[in-house]
Order: C-alpha cells, then structure tokens, then sequence
C-alpha cells in the first residue's frame, strides 16, 4: 500500500467529519447563498485540472482535456463566488443603512 | 529548490484552514460575506500553491502555461459574466448550471488520466487498483452531476417539463439497470484501467437524467443541494486520481456540509430525502386522492376593492411566494408596501421556509427590493400574529397556506408546516388563475368565506393595486 493512498484515507474520513461539523443550524435566510458558496468551493477540482495539464507535457488531446476541465471548474468557481457574493451584498447593504 | 516542498504544504494548510472557517463563516448572517471572501482567497492560495510547486519541480512548459491561461480566461470570464447578468429570480438554475460545471470538470480530469496515464505511474498493484477505482467513482459522480444538474437547471427554467410517463414504476426499473450498466463498466475498467470507460460515462449520465427527470419542481432545490453535495464527493475523487490531499479534504467538506444542507432544506420543507428521490413529483400521485374535490364557494374582486380594505386596515401582512418571484413583482410590490407605510399602516412579511423558488430565495430577493430585513418574520413568529391581523395579501403563494396541512388528515400535505392566513379578518389571494400549486391539491383557503381571489398577474395586480391606492390618496402627504 502506497503512502498516499493511506494518508489519504484519513484525510477523507477526517475532512467528512469536519464537514459534517461545520454546518449546525443554518437560518433559512442563507441556505440559498450557502449552497451557491458551497457549490464555488466545490469548483476546488480546478487544482486537478491544473495538475493533469501541468503533467501532461506536450500530450495534446490531453492538455486540451485539461483545460477544457479547467474552464468548466473556473467557471463554477468564479461564477459561484461572484453569485454569492451579490446575493450576500443584498443582506449587508441592509445592515449599514440601519 | 528544497523549500518549494514545505512551502506548498504551509500553503495548503492555510487553504484548507480558509475554506473551512469560510464554510463555517458563511451558515451565520453576520460573518457570512467576509467568509465568502474568505473561501475565495483559499482557491486562490491553493491554486497558487499548485502552479508555484510545479514550477520549482518539475517546472511548467510553456505550452501548458498557455493552455492553462486559455482555460482560465474562459471560463473565469464566462463565469463572470454569468454571475453578473443573471436576474435574482434565475438563481436556482444558475445554481444548477454551476454545479453541473464543477462535476463536468472532475469527470473531464478522470477521463484524462483514464486515457492517457500518466508515465509515472506507481507500478505497485495496490495503487494502481486504487487509482483505477479512484477514476471509476470520479467519472460515475461526475457525469451524474453533469447530466442530473443540468436536467434540474432546465426544468427550472422551464425548457422541460415533468413528462407523464416518468412518474411510472418503470422507471425505477430503467435507473436500476443504467447503475447495474455503470457498475459493470466499474468492473472493467478498475481491472485494466481502459475498458468499459464509455459504457460507464453514458451509464451513469442516463442514470442523473432518470433520476432527476420524474422530480417535481417544488423538490428540486433539494435535488440541486444534493447534486452539489455529489460535486463534493466528484471533487474528492479526482483528489485520488492526481493525489492531492487538499483536493480531497475540500471536496470531502463540500460533500458533508452539502449533505447536511440537503437535510436542513428536507425538515424545512416537510419531506424526506427518500421520499423525494424515489416518490417522483409530488402532485402526480395525489389527484383525485384526499385533498381533490371541486371549489363551491370562490370569491372574486378587482384591485380596487382590495385597495379599499387595505386603506382601512391598521396590520397588514404580506405572503409572499414563488408566483411573485416568477412575476418579477418583488420591486412593484415594494412601491405599494411604501405607500402603506406611509399611511401609518403596519406592514409586515410572512416568509414561510420554502417561500419562493428554493430556502431562503425570497429573503435574498425582497432584499433586492430593499425590504428591511427586520419585518421579515419566520413563520413560528408571525403565525400567533395572525388573528391580530386585519388583511392578509397572499401573492403567488399557495401550498405553504393550505389549512388542508393543518386539518385533512387524509390529505397529502397533512403535517406540513404552513402559514394560518385563515385565521386574519380578510385575506386576498393574487393568483394567475385556480390552478393548484405544486402538490397538485386543492386549497381550502381559497373556498373560505373571508377570502376574496383577485386574478391576474402578481405584477399586473400589484401596479393597478399602486394605482388604486394613490387615487385614494392613502399615503400621501397633504
């Protein structure tokens, strides 16, 4: 067994059960912008993509694999942080006036 | 170059430790802005630590910077651009179409290491069945993510409707054998890594259609929660296949949280996740069952009638619901609030848990409106007000105030939290037309004897409404 592979096992179990932590009650209010925060950082695989082309060396189906992935995780990232925020900004503005 | 190795690891933790303060940060009001933030300069701490690291190793050439920046530039730009323009009302599909972007990548990755593996390839047995294996569930969660998100992103937006034949029991029949078809194609390619690639990418993209395809409109922002869940779990595997351990620690958060999430949005709504998975739309299955009959008492009048009783009124509330964030009203709706508010009338919001399109939408879209955050009241707290409540203005909601959830115990909804609009002297419901909500049931509110129905367009009703109201004089000053 590769080491890796065994660390790596415990940094999934370890990273669910944080997971599973983080969020408790969450007011309704935010579980749209939570969602569309969370989805963002969902985009992460965008360091995968990163990886495949940077290993690919001059494989050109593959390199062009991975930066169409890219474009499709940079698209989730970006979008989804951007979504987010607007919607966050909406809850804040209120806040200031008051 | 030996202290590139450390300082990617110190990078990474700092990443991590982001994203997750910033996953905390983001379920509480007052943080939730800044983690957001705070999320997004941990993706680009980790990105960097990425590029940085391979650059000091191993070093990046030239064509794959360029490839790179393509990729980024485009999609970086496309997502901008999306996020910029697309209307509030819109944000569940977009929701959707992000998500099913983020599984589309991860499977994209997995595809590629399947096909071309990579030179360096560990020789020793175990890993390679782990890597394999790490492929198959990034390629069967990803395309799942794919197809069902996007399935969810055009129902929303309406391109596609819940066909008849979907809610049959064959269906399951179809879902079954398009997994057993994923599995079997998992087999074959986790023993040699090459076979059964394309059979389990088509398998599991079918299986996210049939899945998501019978799911009722009024489920489906359960649906896309979970579907970002998957995103997670995609994310995490392909952490596998490229062994990245903070790839796998974010996508693991993002699946746990994701499928707490869903469970939240479940309670909220009265539903079960199996229920909602495997029970098909919800109004499919109960007509013509408890809650059907006819109605025998309707009340119909204009707008000016409902401005009358709402100049003579001292406590007004205010439901809204998804026929007003359809209508795009929230703004035309806010004009009419002022009015009121400047007659000295006490207005107030009821926001049922699930009001408008999926939790917490119609929070985010009254505040596009500038509603104040305080005369949002939740449902628990605005419900015992209710009988102190002179008129009720339901617009476009319908489910979340059927007294049928409170009464009919054979009915559908029974059980179901709702908002007790029955219980005020006058109630006005704004509906297109009588057709039923969601669930398909017929809504006993509509029959009562306080309760008048005007028909028409949330919009439409809301500007003659304005009208009506300024011709009364009713808030203006002098």
């Amino acid at each position: 067994m590769s080491d890796f592979f065994n660390e790596a096992l415990w940094v999934l179990l370890l990273g669910s059960l944080l997971g599973l932590e983080l969020i408790g009650k969450v007011p309704p209010t935010l579980h749209t912008p939570l969602m569309s925060g969370a989805n963002a950082i969902s985009g992460i695989t965008m360091l995968a993509a990163l990886t495949l082309i940077i290993k690919s060396g001059d494989n050109l189906p593959l390199l062009i694999i991975g930066s169409i992935s890219l474009g499709f995780a940079l698209f989730n990232v970006i979008g989804g942080f951007l979504v987010t925020d607007r919607m966050l900004a909406m809850f804040s503005r209120k806040k200031t006036r008051k | 170059m030996t202290f590139i190795t450390p300082l990617k690891f110190a990078i990474d933790l700092l990443a991590v430790l982001l994203l997750a303060l910033g996953i905390k940060g983001l379920s509480k009001v007052r943080s939730a802005r800044e983690a957001n933030r705070l999320a997004a300069i941990a993706m680009i701490l980790a990105a960097s630590g990425v590029l940085l690291h391979s650059q000091g190793t191993i070093g990046i050439s030239r064509d794959s910077w360029i490839w790179i920046i393509c990729g980024t530039l485009i999609g970086g730009l496309l997502g901008a651009v999306t996020a910029k323009r697309v209307p509030m009302t819109a944000m569940p599909e977009v929701v959707a179409l992000f998500n099913g972007c983020g599984g589309m990548s991860s499977l994209l990755v997995a595809l590629g290491v399947a096909l071309f593996p990579p030179a360096d390839v560990a020789d020793v047995a175990v890993a390679q069945a782990i890597r394999n294996f790490s492929i198959v569930v990034s390629l069967f969660v990803g395309a799942i993510t794919f197809s069902g998100s996007i399935v969810a992103m055009a129902k929303l937006q309406g391109w596609l409707s819940t066909p008849s034949w979907t809610q049959s029991k064959a269906r399951h029949f179809f879902n079954i054998l398009f997994a057993v078809l994923a599995l079997i194609g998992g087999i074959y390619l986790s023993k040699d890594g090459q076979n059964g690639l394309f059979l389990i990418v088509i398998a599991s993209s079918l299986l996210g259609i049939g899945v998501t395809l019978p799911i009722g409109g009024a489920d489906m922002p359960v649906v896309i929660s979970l579907l970002n869940s998957y995103s997670g779990v995609a994310a995490a595997a392909a952490g596998f296949v490229v062994e990245s351990q903070l790839l796998i620690v974010a996508g693991a958060m993002v699946g746990a949280a994701g499928l707490i999430l869903t469970q939240v949005m479940c309670d909220g709504m009265n539903r079960s996740l199996v229920s909602v998975l495997f029970g098909g739309a919800l109004g499919a299955t109960s007509v013509g069952s408890g809650g059907g009959g006819e109605y025998t008492n309707i009340t119909s009048c204009s707008p000016e009638e409902c401005a009358l009783s709402l100049e003579a009124a001292e406590r007004v509330v205010i439901v809204p619901g998804y026929g007003l964030a359809v209508a795009q009203a929230q703004h035309t709706l806010r004009e009419v609030t002022r009015v009121l508010e400047n007659a000295e009338i006490e207005v107030t919001y009821a926001i049922h848990p699930v009001a408008g399109r999926m939790p917490g939408h119609m929070n985010v879209l009254l505040a596009e409106a500038d509603v104040p955050y305080e005369q949002l009241k939740e449902m628990d707290v605005i419900n015992p007000e209710f009988p102190a409540t002179d008129v009720v203005l339901v617009l476009g909601a319908n489910d979340v105030v059927n007294p049928q959830a409170k009464t009919d115990q054979s009915s559908p909804l029974y059980g179901m939290p709702v908002l007790d609009v029955q219980e005020a002297r006058t109630v006005f419901v704004v509906k297109r037309g009588m057709s039923a909500g969601y669930s398909g049931i017929k809504n006993d509110l509509f029959d009562l004897p306080n309760t008048s129905m005007v028909f028409g367009d949330a919009k439409k009703v809301l500007g003659d409404l304005l009208l009506e109201l300024k011709e009364l004089g009713v808030g203006s000053k002098g």
